[in-house]
C-alpha cells in the first residue's frame, strides 16, 4: 500500500501538508525551509487544498497569526528556520502557555553570525525552553512520518501542546531520497478532524486566551503546563503505535541501533545518526561492539529511559550540532550527563561539538570517536571534555 | 557505502549541475535503485564554483556526508580544472568526464596526477547544435550514465523522455533537442568507454 517516491525533504513535508490539509498557514520564508510555504501555497492555487495561507511581514507575525488562528479554533502551522525561529521568541513561549496546539516544521540551520545559510541545531535547541515538544528527524522519510504524526500528538487531551517537528538543513530538507508515502485517505484518518474542547469563536462558550494571571495562580499555570508535556511522552508512544498500524514503520522516543551488546555507544540526533549507523556497520565487521543511541524526542526529554537504555555500555560520545556558550557542555551534554547522574548511572561520557554552520561530519570521523572513547577505557587516556572535531589545525 | 557508486559534480553556478545530479537520482529511482541527489549549498551565484553529489546503491542509503573518494568525477566546466582540484579522492579504477572539446590527451596532462580513466565530451558543441543554446547539463548527464552504467541505454532514454514531458510540459518544443542531447554525448561516450575496453582486454 506503500507509494515509492524519490523526494527532497522539503517536499515531503509540504506532501504531508498536503494531505492534513491544515485550516491556516501563515509564513514568512527564510532558507532553507522556504520551499515549504512555497509548495504549500502551490498545492493552494491549484485548489488541492483549502488551507488559508497567510503572507506575513515577519516571523514574529507569522507565530502571532498562527496562535490567533489556533486560538480561534482553526488546525494551524507555520514553517521557519534560524533567525526566523529567534524572531518568534516571545510567541513560541506564548503559543506554549496557552497550549496551542500549533504544528511548526522547523528546517535547522545555524544562527548568526558568522552569517550561514548550513545547518546545525543551535535554533531548535536555543527553544528548548519554551515549552515546545521537539521532534528530530534523520532522513526525509522521518520528517514525513512526523510530521503526519505531530497533530495526533499535539491536539490529545492530556497534552494541548505545540510541537516542532525538525529535520536537518540542507542535509535532508534539499536532498532528494527515496521514500514511502502513505495513501492520502489513509492519513486523512489518522491525523482525523481537530474538535478543540474551548475555543475563542465558540458563543456558546465564550473563554478568555491569555489573560493577566496572578501570582497566587500562575505557579500552578506553569506546572499544569510542565505535566502536559510529560504526558506528552506516553501520548508520543501511543501514536507511534497507531502510525506503524498504517505505515509498518516503528518509532519511539529515541532509536537503539546495536546498543544492547555494545560497549561504546554514540548519542547522536538527526541527519549525523545515518552517518553514524554506516560507521558502527563498518566497525562490527572488525569485532568492535558499537552502538548509536539516536534521540528522536528531545521534548519532553526522556531522561529515565536514556539513562536505562546506555547503563550496560562503558562510554558514550554525547555528540551536540550546537554550542552552548557555557564553559562545559553543549545542550545534549549536559541534559544526558544529568540524567545519568539522577538515575545513578555511572559511565565515562565525552562531550563532543561536531557540523557546525554546515561542517561536515563524516563515517571516518565517527570511527575515530569510537577509537577515541575505547582509548580512554582500555587505555586511560585522558580525553579532553567539551571536544570539537573537524576544525581546521 | 556498500555495493553503491558515489559521483561528485563540479560545476559553476547557472549551468545546471545540480540540476543533473537530481535528474540522475530521479531517472536512477525509476529503474527502482535508491538514490541520493544532494548539492553543496554556500552563497552560491552564477559563474561561481558548485559542487552537486550523487550517491545510487541496490541497499538503503543512510550516510549523510559529502563524498570524499567519489567513484566518478563530473566535471561541466572545463575552467574549474585550473581552480578546484576536481580529482581529489577520486578512485583509481574510476573515471572522471569532462567537458571540453580538447581529447583525453589534452586533458591527461592537465591531470598528471591522476592516473585513472578520463573521458572527454564536447557537451557546449552538442548542445549548440541540438538546443540552440549552451545547456551543457543533459549532455553531461549521458555522459555519467554511459560510463557508470548505472542503467542501459534503452531504459535511459525512455525515462528520460518521460521526465523531460513532464519537466517541459510547458514548452514540449524543447524535449526532442534535448533528447538528441542525451543520445549524441551518450552514443560519443559509450564508444570510447566500449574502445578502453577492448584494448584493456587486448
Amino acid at each position: 500500500m506503500a507509494i515509492k517516491e524519490r523526494m527532497s525533504g522539503n517536499e515531503a513535508v509540504s506532501y504531508a501538508i498536503r494531505q492534513i490539509n491544515p485550516d491556516v498557514m501563515p509564513a514568512f520564508p527564510i532558507t532553507p525551509s522556504t520551499e515549504i510555504p512555497q509548495m504549500v501555497s502551490t498545492y493552494i492555487a491549484n485548489g488541492e487544498i483549502d488551507t488559508e495561507f497567510i503572507p506575513v511581514e515577519s516571523e514574529h507575525s507569522s507565530m502571532s497569526a498562527a496562535i490567533g488562528a489556533e486560538a480561534a479554533g482553526a488546525r494551524s502551522l507555520t514553517a521557519t528556520s534560524s533567525a526566523g525561529l529567534a524572531l518568534m521568541w516571545e510567541e513560541l513561549l506564548l503559543a506554549a502557555s496557552n497550549r496551542l496546539p500549533i504544528a511548526l516544521a522547523l528546517v535547522n540551520r545555524t544562527l548568526s553570525g558568522p552569517i550561514n545559510i548550513n545547518c546545525d541545531h543551535s535554533d531548535s535547541m536555543g527553544a528548548r525552553d519554551t515549552g515546545w515538544i521537539q521532534i528530530y528527524a534523520e532522513n526525509n522519510q522521518e520528517a514525513y512520518d512526523n510530521f503526519i504524526q505531530a497533530y495526533p500528538i499535539a491536539e490529545h487531551e492530556s497534552v494541548h501542546l505545540p510541537i516542532m517537528i525538525c529535520q536537518d538543513g540542507f542535509i535532508t530538507s534539499h536532498a532528494v531520497e527515496n521514500i514511502e508515502l502513505i495513501e492520502d485517505n489513509y492519513v486523512k484518518k489518522f491525523v482525523g478532524t481537530y474538535t478543540p474542547e474551548e475555543f475563542l469563536l465558540n458563543p456558546s462558550k465564550p473563554i478568555s486566551v491569555g489573560p493577566y494571571s496572578i501570582s497566587s495562580y500562575a505557579m500552578e499555570a506553569k506546572k499544569n503546563q510542565e505535566i502536559a508535556l510529560e504526558n506528552a511522552k506516553a501520548v508520543i508512544l501511543e501514536v507511534a503505535k497507531k502510525f506503524k498500524k498504517i505505515s509498518g514503520r516503528e518509532y519511539g522516543l529515541f532509536e537503539e541501533y546495536k546498543t544492547k551488546d555494545a560497549d561504546y555507544i554514540m548519542f547522536i540526533i538527526g541527519s549525523a545518526a545515518g552517518t553514524a549507523k554506516q560507521a558502527v556497520d563498518e566497525l562490527r565487521t572488525c569485532g568492535k561492539k558499537v552502538g548509536v543511541l539516536k534521540l528522536r524526542v528531545f521534548r519532553p526529554f526522556p531522561a529515565k529511559e536514556i539513562a536505562n537504555a546506555l547503563k550496560g555500555c562503558k562510554a558514550v560520545a554525547i555528540m551536540d550540532r550546537c554550542e552552548s556558550y557555557n564553559g562545559n557542555t553543549g545542550p545534549l551534554g549536559s541534559e544526558v550527563t544529568s540524567a545519568l547522574f539522577n538515575n545513578k548511572v555511572i559511565i565515562d561520557t565525552v562531550n563532543y561539538i561536531y557540523g557546525l554552520a554546515g561542517r561536515d561530519f563524516t563515517v571516518d570521523e565517527t570511527k575515530a570517536v569510537f577509537s577515541e572513547l575505547e582509548d580512554m577505557v582500555v587505555n586511560g587516556k585522558k580525553i579532553e571534555q567539551h571536544k570539537y572535531i573537524g576544525l581546521r589545525k | 557505502m556498500n555495493n553503491g557508486i558515489e559521483i561528485r559534480w563540479h560545476g559553476r553556478g547557472g549551468q545546471g549541475a545540480k540540476t543533473a545530479a537530481l535528474l540522475l537520482a530521479d531517472v536512477a529511482f525509476k529503474t527502482g535503485q535508491n538514490v541520493q541527489g544532494f548539492p553543496e549549498y554556500g552563497p552560491e551565484r552564477m559563474g561561481a564554483p558548485i559542487t552537486a553529489y550523487n550517491r545510487i546503491s541496490d541497499s538503503k542509503i543512510r550516510v549523510h556526508s559529502n563524498i570524499y573518494t567519489p567513484d566518478y568525477v563530473v566535471v561541466v566546466d572545463e575552467t574549474l580544472l585550473s581552480s578546484v582540484d576536481v580529482t581529489s579522492g577520486l578512485k583509481k579504477n574510476g573515471a572522471i568526464i569532462i567537458n571540453t572539446p580538447k581529447s583525453r590527451e589534452e586533458i591527461a596532462e592537465k591531470l598528471e596526477e591522476y592516473s585513472g580513466r578520463i573521458y572527454t565530451v564536447d557537451a557546449r558543441k552538442i548542445s549548440e547544435e541540438t538546443l540552440g543554446k549552451n545547456f551543457p547539463n543533459s549532455p553531461m548527464l549521458a555522459a555519467i550514465v554511459a560510463v557508470s552504467g548505472v542503467m542501459d541505454r534503452n531504459t535511459f532514454i525512455k525515462e528520460m523522455r518521460a521526465s523531460y514531458q513532464h519537466k517541459f510540459a510547458k514548452k514540449p518544443e524543447v524535449i526532442d533537442g534535448n533528447m538528441k542531447a542525451l543520445e549524441m554525448a551518450y552514443d560519443i561516450v559509450w564508444s570510447a568507454v566500449e574502445g578502453d575496453k577492448m584494448s584493456l582486454s587486448a
